[in-house]
């Protein structure tokens, strides 16, 4: 009993500093970053997330998921002695000794309305909603932003020309982050003519597969109806027994 | 700085633990150890942080007194509110709306819409969020969504596995709508214009999960989740239906029994809103940020248990509060990224557990309770685990198996994202092993819900994550996506047809609250704590100890 109980204890003391914070004293390595322009002492070992709340900010905008799924910490930074500013998640980098940062709190972007049941496959939906990526100068600066390594250019160009698979298959890694966006000379939304572009390619790009149309038609029909009733008024027991005896289907 | 040299991102000495997994890897490519039977199976769940003793005690007040629950949960449930219910002015309402929907991920935004297609009034919906719309678990989910269309598979058998996988704890009637609903879900998706994984042919790929006797997992790379909430969230704005942002709510009003609205407080400025609503499903998701018994976490920063507290003060009866689920591959090394998961679908794609001496010691696809407890077992009874400069202990991953098994490059395709997030530490999946941990990933349980997602509090829904009954003790893989978008739409459907009734508003009152605080102070319990919480505290202990509350 006891020893269960000390195992637990064991753990959530070695995870200490991801669930309750860093603590000073076990810190070897440090470095200083500037965060809007204040300089902070912070560990090495730090994202620039956690070094900022290391620092004692308590984050309300800028942070979302910490696991680069969400764009929401998107980040500027210039590393000591550079003139070139960087671009990154927050969440995802780790903090270097010298380092400017900013975390970008909001994009201001426009999305365009629209409803993609009622438009044609081709490359004038994208004339039609976001005109503006006629006006790309090719000069890359977004694919050289994004924090996911995106062929973010590629992606727009395969737009005008109304190549939508290209365009999925391009940006389907995109968080929406916006430091693309932020970037461009020609004020093009990129990851939100993506988004259309993607949705566009879903419905009409790929074909609705026969066995799933099939299997809704078989359940509004009733088709299971029958084993259901029998399968959800089962004892535990006998449910018990069922779920031991299960065919697992071969690999 | 004297920092530790690393080689392709591992220590020297994690480094020549490696070769030990390098070596065994070519008799391991076709042996995979096999299921456990019942007895094993429960022998080795004692060491499961469900089970092991402590971290656990019985909720003192409310509908589920006497229920036990972990302490972090318990804590919060005998909370005090954040507001002093006199103090707050009632009688402004800045919000009169026919459905409020507390919580946009897949649940939320699914209700919106699905309460729009029923003949709702997009101006007539407010959605509100605590952070921005789709900070949440929902575009984290990255292994997939389950569905039982293929023809050899039945809907009959998706009940089994998610009902077993549930221990047979799980309600049988909302079961059936989630198994029943899910081809269904599919479709819409991808009429939506969702772009599902596709074999060559054009069918849809379907992978094993965890738990489950078929492979009927439907993902979107590795970012599933993210790619299903994105286009339903693209949707939801192009029907233009209401949304705040950064405005958590943060107790529900009543008049009697029924729920009429919610307070909402907001994260930047501290001032109160006040919404009236005819009915309002609450839709906000789980609770891995409390930490439960020190694990760390792969869930949202937002996800703090709030729904179900606020909701347990209305009268809303929980259930199933004893079991969480802990994710039994959390990346425990490097340390800036310990606990975020990595998916289910790496080992149903290949990767296998292995100990430090290179040996495969548990079949890679049981049920994730069971999984975990082993990987506990191997790291803290048998000592067979790898520590980490840290000081933290995990097992192996062989994540190389992947691509020996599917072809070359089959990583890098299939999931970009595990790929990227270790590639940014410097390691190489396709190349090395990555070392994992259990961690804490899933609320279990959480406010009762029929199949129509409604609760015994009239007037309040629930759908997805903070629900609890559809996954028994345990959730599957691939469900709680699910889940959230079939209980997501009959919510939303469900609170349509309600309003479409119940023409008029309830009076906006705390009374409940009122009440709830006598009751905490019966009981004894000193105003120590209050909730929601709404976010962790992270901030640096120095920091905090020289601050200074002036503003
Ligand atoms: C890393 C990860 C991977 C996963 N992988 C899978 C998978 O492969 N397959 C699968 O089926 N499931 C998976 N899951 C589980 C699944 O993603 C979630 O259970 C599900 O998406 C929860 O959706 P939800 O809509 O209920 O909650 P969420 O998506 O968490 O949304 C809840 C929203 O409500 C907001 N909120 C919270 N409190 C308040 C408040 N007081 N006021 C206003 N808003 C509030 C939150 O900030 C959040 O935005 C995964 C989960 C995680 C964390
Ligand atoms: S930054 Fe703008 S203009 Fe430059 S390549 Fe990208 S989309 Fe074109
Ligand atoms: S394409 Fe743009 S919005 Fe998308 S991830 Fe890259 S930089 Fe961010
Ligand atoms: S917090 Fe979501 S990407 Fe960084």
């Amino acid at each position: 009993m006891e020893e269960k109980n000390n195992i637990m204890e064991r753990i959530a003391e070695a995870n200490r500093p991801v669930t309750t914070g860093v603590d000073e004293k076990d810190i070897k390595d440090w470095v200083t970053i500037y965060i809007m322009g204040k300089g902070y002492r912070v560990p090495a070992d730090l994202t620039i997330l956690t070094a900022i709340e290391y620092a004692g900010y308590r984050l309300l905008r800028s942070v979302g998921c910490r696991q680069g799924h969400c764009g929401a910490c998107a980040t500027v930074f210039r590393r000591a002695g550079e003139y070139k500013l960087q671009a990154d998640l927050a969440c995802q980098t780790r903090v270097e000794d010298g380092m400017y940062l900013v975390q970008i709190p909001f994009s201001p972007a426009e999305k365009a309305i629209y409803d993609i049941s009622k438009e044609p496959y081709d490359a004038s939906v994208f004339m039609k909603y976001y005109p503006e990526v006629a006006r790309c100068v090719s000069c890359n600066t977004c694919t050289k932003s994004c924090p996911q390594d995106l062929e973010v250019m590629d992606y727009v160009q395969a737009a005008i020309r109304g190549d939508f698979e290209l365009v999925a298959d391009n940006s389907f890694d995109c968080i929406q982050c916006g430091l693309c966006a932020i970037r461009c000379p020609a004020e093009i939304v990129q990851y939100h003519v993506a988004q259309l572009g993607r949705r566009m390619y879903g419905r009409y790009g790929l074909s609705m597969p026969e066995h799933l149309k099939k299997r809704v038609e078989e359940i509004e029909q009733g088709k299971f109806k029958e084993a259901m009733d029998n399968i959800t008024s089962k004892s535990r027991e006998e449910l018990e027994k069922m779920y031991a005896e299960r065919q697992r289907e071969p690999d | 700085m004297a920092e530790i040299k690393l080689i392709d991102g591992y220590p020297e000495y994690m480094r020549r633990l490696i070769e030990k997994v390098e070596k065994t890897r070519p008799k391991r490519v076709d042996y995979t150890p096999p299921p456990m039977s019942k007895q094993e199976q429960e022998e080795v769940l004692k060491l499961h942080p469900d089970y092991a003793p402590g971290g656990k005690r019985a909720i003192a007040v409310g509908p589920n007194k006497g229920d036990v629950g972990p302490n972090e949960v318990v804590d919060l449930l005998e909370a005090y509110p954040l507001i002093e219910p006199d103090e707050i002015d009632l009688s402004r309402v800045d919000y009169d709306t026919d459905i409020l929907i507390i919580g946009g991920g897949l649940a939320g935004t699914s209700a919106a819409l699905w309460a729009n297609n029923q003949g709702i009034a997009a101006d007539r919906i407010l959605l509100v969020n605590k952070l921005r719309h789709g900070d949440a678990n929902s575009i984290m989910a990255e292994g997939g969504t389950q569905a039982a269309d293929r023809e050899i598979d039945s809907v009959q058998r998706h009940y089994l596995d998610t009902i077993g996988g549930g221990h047979f704890a799980n309600k049988p009637e909302v079961v059936r709508a989630l198994v029943e609903d899910a081809p269904f879900i599919i479709k819409w998706l991808i009429e939506m214009g969702a772009i599902f994984d596709r074999e060559a042919n054009g069918e849809l790929v379907e992978k094993w999960g965890g738990g489950t006797s078929i492979k009927r997992m439907h993902s979107c790379r590795d970012y599933t989740g993210l790619e299903e909430l994105r286009v339903i969230r693209d949707e939801f704005r192009n029907r233009q239906i209401p949304c705040l942002e950064q405005f958590p709510a943060i107790e529900l009003f009543t008049e009697g029994n029924r729920v009429t609205g919610a307070i909402l407080w907001n994260l930047e400025t501290g001032e109160y809103k006040i919404v009236r609503a005819k009915a309002t499903i609450l839709a906000t998701g789980g609770f891995g940020r409390l930490h439960i018994r020190g694990f760390p976490t792969t869930n949202h920063y937002g996800a703090t248990f709030d729904g179900p507290v606020i909701a347990y003060r209305a009268g809303a009866k929980l259930r199933d509060t004893d079991t969480v689920q802990y994710h039994p591959t959390g990346a425990a090394y490097p340390i800036q990224i310990v606990g975020y998961l990595l998916t289910e679908k790496l080992r149903s794609s290949g990767a296998q557990p292995v100990n430090v001496d290179g040996e495969a010691f548990v079949f890679p696809l049981e049920p994730r309770d069971v999984e975990a407890a082993s990987f506990i077992r191997e790291c803290y009874v048998r000592n067979k685990g790898i520590t980490t400069p840290t000081g933290l202990r995990g097992i192996w991953l062989d994540t190389p198996l992947i691509d020996i098994k599917n072809g070359k490059g089959y990583i890098a395709k299939a999931f970009p994202a595990m790929n990227r997030l270790f590639k940014r530490h410097g390691i190489d999946m396709a190349k090395d092993p990555v070392l994992v941990f259990p961690t804490l990933h899933y609320q279990n349980g959480g406010v009762e819900t029929d199949p129509w997602g409604r609760t015994n509090v009239e007037g309040l829904w629930v759908a997805g994550e903070v629900s609890g009954g559809v996954h028994g003790k345990n959730r599957l893989m691939g469900n709680s996506t699910l889940d959230c978008l079939v209980f997501g739409r009959r919510s939303g459907i469900n609170a349509a047809e309600y309003v479409k009734t119940h023409t008029t508003a309830g009076n906006i009152t705390l009374e409940h609250v009122k009440k709830y605080i006598d009751m905490l102070k019966q009981a004894g319990i000193k105003p120590e704590r209050r909730a929601p919480i709404l976010l962790p505290d992270y901030r640096g202990r120095a920091a905090l100890a020289r601050m200074i509350d002036i503003f």
